[in-house]
């Protein structure tokens, strides 16, 4: 019965052909550490925003006189209101947190180089909108650090020579920011963007597949077809549409279910640091949910400290090292652009750090740390000794990609195993 | 060594966001003990801001019944001693005071406070309602060492007496200077100085409640909620260890 049911099904719409080829038989490298479960993570967190939005839309209402009564209805008076609006509210910073692992991740194994730049570059336009969204989310709430943020980031594009003033009107759809923002800003959060990120991350995902998995050597766990005797072919089965195409060696595994048991461990690990935040901590101290969002937004009252939420501070703290607007945006802007070039400003051969030169491994962590002080930086008051700090880590921040674009053309590497190591 | 690490981490989790958030004037805050589980405590502090705040301030995020039934307050008991504005039990707590009347009075509308407690914070709540002082240069005759040139009454001047700033005289550096101590009532108010403390201990208390009405059943559900995961993690874990035995 149950049998000729998916007969059925699968004869008009190859539903098992895809679960297999994409989730159950997809072949894996098995040394897949700690790093590898973010993009995993990220899918969740994904499904969660998504589900929990669909929720909370049902009660927020997007206008300036209701948006922050609303939200405050849903905390006090729909049954469970405050979990939804909890799950999402954390979601959106624990998203932050996993995209940052899951980018740095393929910085330090290399899974940006060829054959895999456009995993990047849609991963970086995931990135992109994923800021947009979290942005404009940021603004429906109305409390003053969503009026005032919005304020701040909005007059950013005012920056641009001649179009900016009109273009900030065009995007405000107002003279101020006003009801008719707060309205397109929903309209946006609610459907076009999260559209836009299911797509790219359909995308993401479908280019990995073609081109497959990465690992922590950074070497190929595939040979080209029938140059591989049989006993040294992987005992498990993976999907014809790979094996057609090349030999796997027995450092492969499938996707399902252990690639999934291991990213289900990590899981636990995340749900459960997730549950502490909402549960115990929902504001993180400010970070999560600034205090002076739980006031309404007054357009006639500027808050002490305007900041970003903590995911944006270190590009914030690039705009504000440059003394100039208009150059502090183009810097703000070719922060992020120098991230989505990685793949062609890296010269190398090698993939995974523990194969390159030891500056590399250098250069890597120190823009790890100078990425966290930069956010330190921008998300903490203006203090003088702050002014210039912020510019020398602004400078390293670039250097980074001048370097690695400098040393990665002839560098020295260590000699690559033929097997994955443990 | 790894004892050393966990330290500075603990303590830097702790200083960075009080370092974000010290903003305005530099007073030293009290610390707020306050107890959510403590159901006499919420309710003189809900007394207290039915008779002393409501006035002026609204919380017309919260509602009369919700706060009754959360306190421990029959809807009969509460309707008759704590509800002032408003005719059903399920209205919103809203002020008497109508908002155009009171920005003309005051230069600005009194803030709503169903929320203020998330956005100051307990400790400073505790502190600015006991700092108050006399200074004749202000509108109303009051100033606050927390909230400078603060631009309400000291509404509860009944209850602590008038407040004044107390010095003495100190040497340093070779010339006698007035150091600030503290602030000391008159002694003409209904309550004494610890009395009048642990009222507003109580207030503060009501209005942490009122910031996040939920948070206690919050805490409850979360304890579960890392109870299951935990034991979801067994089960993961395990599995994933029988599975991955065949991986070599």
């Amino acid at each position: 019965m149950w049998k000729n049911l998916l007969d059925w099904i699968e004869y008009r719409i190859p539903m098992m052909r895809v679960a297999n080829m994409h989730a159950i038989q997809y072949p894996a490298p098995k040394n897949m550490n700690f790093w590898y479960v973010f993009g995993f993570l990220a899918t969740i967190v994904l499904v969660n925003q998504i589900v929990t939005g669909i929720w909370l839309t049902m009660n927020f209402e997007p206008s300036a006189e209701r948006a922050f009564a609303s939200v405050e209805y849903i905390m006090r008076e729909v049954d469970y209101g405050w979990m939804l609006r909890y799950m999402h509210s954390t979601g959106a910073s624990a998203f932050f947190v996993v995209v940052y692992m899951h980018m740095f991740r393929g910085m330090i194994y290399g899974s940006y180089q060829k054959p895999r730049e456009l995993i990047w570059l849609f991963g970086m336009f995931i990135y992109l909108a994923l800021m947009a969204e979290a942005f404009m989310g940021y603004v429906l709430p109305w409390g003053q650090m969503s009026y005032w943020g919005a304020q701040v980031i909005v007059s950013l594009f005012g920056a641009i020579p001649v179009i900016g003033p009109d273009l900030v009107i065009w995007i405000q759809g107002d003279y101020v920011i006003s009801g008719a923002t707060l309205n397109r800003f929903f309209a946006l959060h609610v459907i076009a963007l999260p559209l836009v990120i299911v797509i790219l991350v359909f995308l993401h995902i479908v280019a990995l597949h073609e081109v497959g998995s990465n690992n922590p050597d950074g070497i190929d766990v595939k040979k080209p077809k029938g140059t591989l005797p049989e006993e040294e072919k992987t005992d498990f089965t993976i999907h014809e549409y790979y094996t057609n195409r090349y030999d796997y060696t027995k450092d492969v595994i499938p996707f399902f279910p252990h690639i999934v048991l291991k990213d289900m461990v990590a899981f636990c690990f995340f749900l459960a640091a997730f549950s502490y935040v909402m549960f115990f901590n929902p504001d993180m101290g400010g970070y999560f949910l600034e205090h002076p969002n739980f006031e309404i937004a007054n357009p006639l009252k500027t808050p002490e400290h305007i900041f970003p939420v903590w995911y944006f501070t270190p590009f914030y703290a690039i705009l504000k090292a440059v003394p100039d607007k208009l150059l502090g945006v183009i810097a703000m802007f070719a922060a992020i652009i120098m991230l989505v070039l990685l793949p062609w400003i890296d010269r190398g051969k090698v993939r995974s750090w523990r194969y390159r030169c030891g500056l590399h491994k250098w250069n890597l962590i120190v823009f790890a740390i100078v990425f966290i002080f930069l956010g330190y930086l921008g998300g903490t008051p203006q203090e003088n000794w702050k002014i210039t700090a912020s510019q020398i880590a602004t400078v390293m921040y670039f250097g980074f990609f001048g370097l690695l674009w400098l040393y990665s053309k002839n560098e020295d590497t260590k000699p690559l195993p033929e097997r994955v190591t443990k | 060594m790894i004892k050393h690490i966990k330290n500075t981490l603990i303590a830097a989790l702790i200083a960075v966001p009080s370092m974000v958030f010290a903003a305005g004037s530099n007073y030293p805050l009290d610390h707020a003990d306050y107890d959510l589980t403590d159901k006499a405590s919420l309710q003189n502090g809900a007394k207290l801001f039915m008779n002393y705040c409501l006035g002026c301030h609204q919380m017309q995020y919260q509602r009369y019944q919700r706060t009754f039934n959360d306190l421990g307050i029959p809807e009969e008991l509460g309707q008759e001693h704590l509800q002032f504005t408003g005719e059903k039990v399920s209205d919103y707590i809203r002020s008497a005071m109508p908002t155009e009347s009171a920005a003309e009075w005051f230069g600005a509308p009194p803030p709503d406070l169903t929320l203020v407690a998330r956005v100051r914070g307990a400790d400073w709540l505790y502190t600015y309602l006991r700092t108050f002082y006399v200074d004749e240069s202000r509108p109303f005759g009051v100033n606050n060492m927390v909230f400078p040139e603060v631009g309400m009454p000291h509404v509860l001047q009944e209850l602590q007496g008038t407040p004044s700033k107390t010095t003495e005289k100190r040497m340093v550096d070779g010339e006698m200077v007035d150091r600030y101590v503290g602030i000391k009532s008159d002694g003409t108010g209904e309550l004494s100085p610890s009395e009048y403390d642990a009222a507003m201990l109580d207030l503060v208390n009501f209005l942490v409640y009122t910031g996040e009405p939920m948070q206690l059943e919050r805490k409850a559900i979360g304890k579960w909620v890392l109870v299951f995961i935990l034991v979801l993690f067994v089960f993961v874990y395990l599995l994933k260890k029988d599975y991955w035995r065949e991986v070599h």
